[in-house]
């Protein structure tokens, strides 16, 4: 009965030393930062069109999908072809990350691919107003997040359409 | 009188439990629950049916891919929907996957209830390796939200089957580890043989599901009795206990982590190609491409996302075998584009009932062990 008590023992222990000598699976975080997945859905941002015009024409699909209703937008006409080519755009376009369930919905019903969800995940912030990502906020996540994919493919997030085949 | 709980480590989460005790013998408990609740059902009243599968991620967030694989087969199930054969073979991989992860958990936690805290931190390695092939496919780790009505998110990524190969090369020998680990300690023994026993009548009677109902040596098994997705193409046993004691649900789900390892191995042979979504453009959205060709794919699309699609009135229930059990959704639609009536089944608000019986006359250490064999999820419990 000891004996067998012991091998059970000496077994279980030359498991924990055999870990003991193996590679190393933590990270340090706040100095060693985790790439997450193409895929990942984190931070929102406006994906920059092609010329440097805005993509978001103001229809309102994301806010309408969005579960949680986080998403406050007002449209409005402009008369600047270059910046708004389809006249409508977003004069106010807001999202409450708070009330965000990071599900997606918004980037996968966007007719316009402007609206898209990147890798940032560290989201920390000291009030509560800071989490509402207001437009200026967006197009700037998106100028330093997207600069590859400035009117290609939505390489940065790597994700084609995700409601059709 | 003792109160244990809603703020205790070895609760899983925000369990109360007031107890009365004859020195350290339980005389009688009674749980307390609601400390998460969050209101799901009600809420979900409120949201077109797709909107509330993101809700389903927040019942049982350990296994979130099989609470969102049991709301969209009800939803299928009421629209009379037949999914692809090669989406139901994904489905059938991730939510495999995902018992495993959640079994790690449990098994990581309730080690570490017992006092052997080694284990969780190997457990909590294996189980990152699943999180990445979940954050691979849908770009979340926890709240998934992956699979669609009528398909899946998205065409399967590149990287997914190495990924997933990797893991089934190299899980099996961990699972050896853990047993090495545990199944033979001899204070592993003391602290699990014969406590909590629950016998199979009246583990019946309460409503036990999954490995608690299996560590009682009833073999029933929702994915072999109601096969849901394609689980009928694939072999695997059903492993059950004995005694109906703590041992005997963790050898139960020890099996489950192996036989869950076949099942993916299986289905990723198996896996045809083809299309991943229904053809069933009133209910499925079209494709990105067509909405950026086609206007009257446009404005379906507007038509279809604002509005939601309808659902035949009428009543349905609809069961999925989640890590913890029965995991059912019972459906009232009116024939709108919103629920009429949402009642989720949660498997561990139902075996938590189980605590009472199990726990009389044990000792207060011995509870804890109950409560990690009942694997319980708080989420789930509260709602
Ligand atoms: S982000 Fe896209 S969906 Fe939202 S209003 Fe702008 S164009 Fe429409
Ligand atoms: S990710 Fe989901 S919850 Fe967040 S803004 Fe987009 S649609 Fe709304």
């Amino acid at each position: 009965m000891i004996v067998r008590h012991i091998t059970a023992l000496l077994k279980g222990l030359s498991i924990t030393l055999k870990e003991f000598f193996s590679r190393k699976s933590t990270q340090q975080y706040p100095e060693e930062k985790r790439q997450p997945y193409a895929a990942y859905r984190g931070i929102h941002y406006f994906r920059p069109g092609e010329n440097g015009e805005e993509r978001c024409v103001a229809c309102g699909l994301c806010a309408a999908v969005c579960p949680n209703h986080c998403i406050f937008i007002e449209a409005a006409e402009s008369e600047d072809e270059l910046k708004h080519p389809e006249r409508q755009y977003a004069e106010i376009y807001s999202i409450m990350l708070e009330r965000c369930l990071f599900c997606g919905y918004c980037e996968e019903a966007c007719p316009k691919q402007a609206i898209a969800l990147s890798r940032r995940y560290d989201m920390a912030v000291n009030t509560r107003n800071q989490m509402i990502y207001t437009k200026d906020k967006l197009l700037a996540e998106g100028l330093e997040l997207d600069e590859e994919s400035v009117g290609g493919e939505i390489k940065k997030t790597g994700r084609r359409s995700l409601w059709g085949a | 009188m003792l109160n244990m709980g809603p703020q205790h480590p070895s609760t899983h989460g925000v369990l109360r439990v007031v107890l009365e005790m004859d020195g350290e013998i339980i005389v009688d408990l009674r749980p307390d629950v609601g400390y998460l609740h969050r209101g799901i059902e009600k809420i979900a009243e409120h949201r077109t049916y797709n909107q509330v599968l993101p809700l389903t991620d927040r019942l049982d967030y350990v296994s979130a891919a099989i609470n969102n694989l049991g709301w969209v087969e009800t939803v299928e199930k009421a629209l009379g929907l037949e999914v692809p054969e090669r989406a139901k073979t994904v489905r059938v991989i991730l939510c495999e996957l995902q018992r495993i992860a959640s079994h790690l958990i449990w098994l990581g936690t309730h080690a570490l209830d017992i006092g052997a805290m080694t284990v969780l931190l190997y457990c909590f390695r294996e189980r990152e390796r699943i999180m990445d092939i979940f954050e691979n496919y849908c770009g979340a780790r926890l709240t998934t939200s992956c699979f669609r009505v009528g398909g899946l998110m998205r065409e399967l990524p590149e990287e997914f089957e190495g990924l997933v190969r990797d893991f089934l090369a190299y899980f099996p020998a961990r699972i050896e580890e853990y047993d090495g680990l545990l199944s033979a300690n001899p204070i592993w023994l003391k602290r699990t043989k014969g406590v909590g026993v629950i016998g199979a009548r009246q583990a019946i009677d309460i409503g036990l599901s999954g490995p608690a109902l299996r560590g009682s040596g009833v073999a029933r098994d929702i994915r072999v009795d109601e096969p849901y997705a394609n689980y009928e193409r694939f072999k695997f046993i059903v492993p059950v206990g004995k005694k109906g004691d703590v041992y005997d649900r963790y050898q139960v789900r020890m099996e489950e982590f192996r036989q869950s390892i076949s099942i993916v191995r299986q289905a990723l042979d198996y896996l045809p190609n083809g299309p991943i979504m229904a053809d069933a453009p009133q209910i499925v959205p079209p494709s990105k491409e067509a909405v950026a060709e086609d206007m009257s794919a446009l404005i379906h699309q507007f038509k279809l996302l604002s509005k939601g699609y309808k659902v035949p009135a009428g009543e349905i229930y609809h069961a999925v075998e989640a890590p913890k059990g029965e995991l059912g959704f019972y459906l009232v639609s009116d024939g709108s584009e919103m629920p009429y009536r949402l009642k989720i089944r949660g498997p561990s608000f139902v075996n938590l009932q189980a605590l009472y019986q199990m726990s009389k006359g044990c000792l207060l250490a011995d509870m804890v062990a109950i409560i990690g064999s009942l694997d319980i999820c708080l989420g789930e419990v509260d709602r």
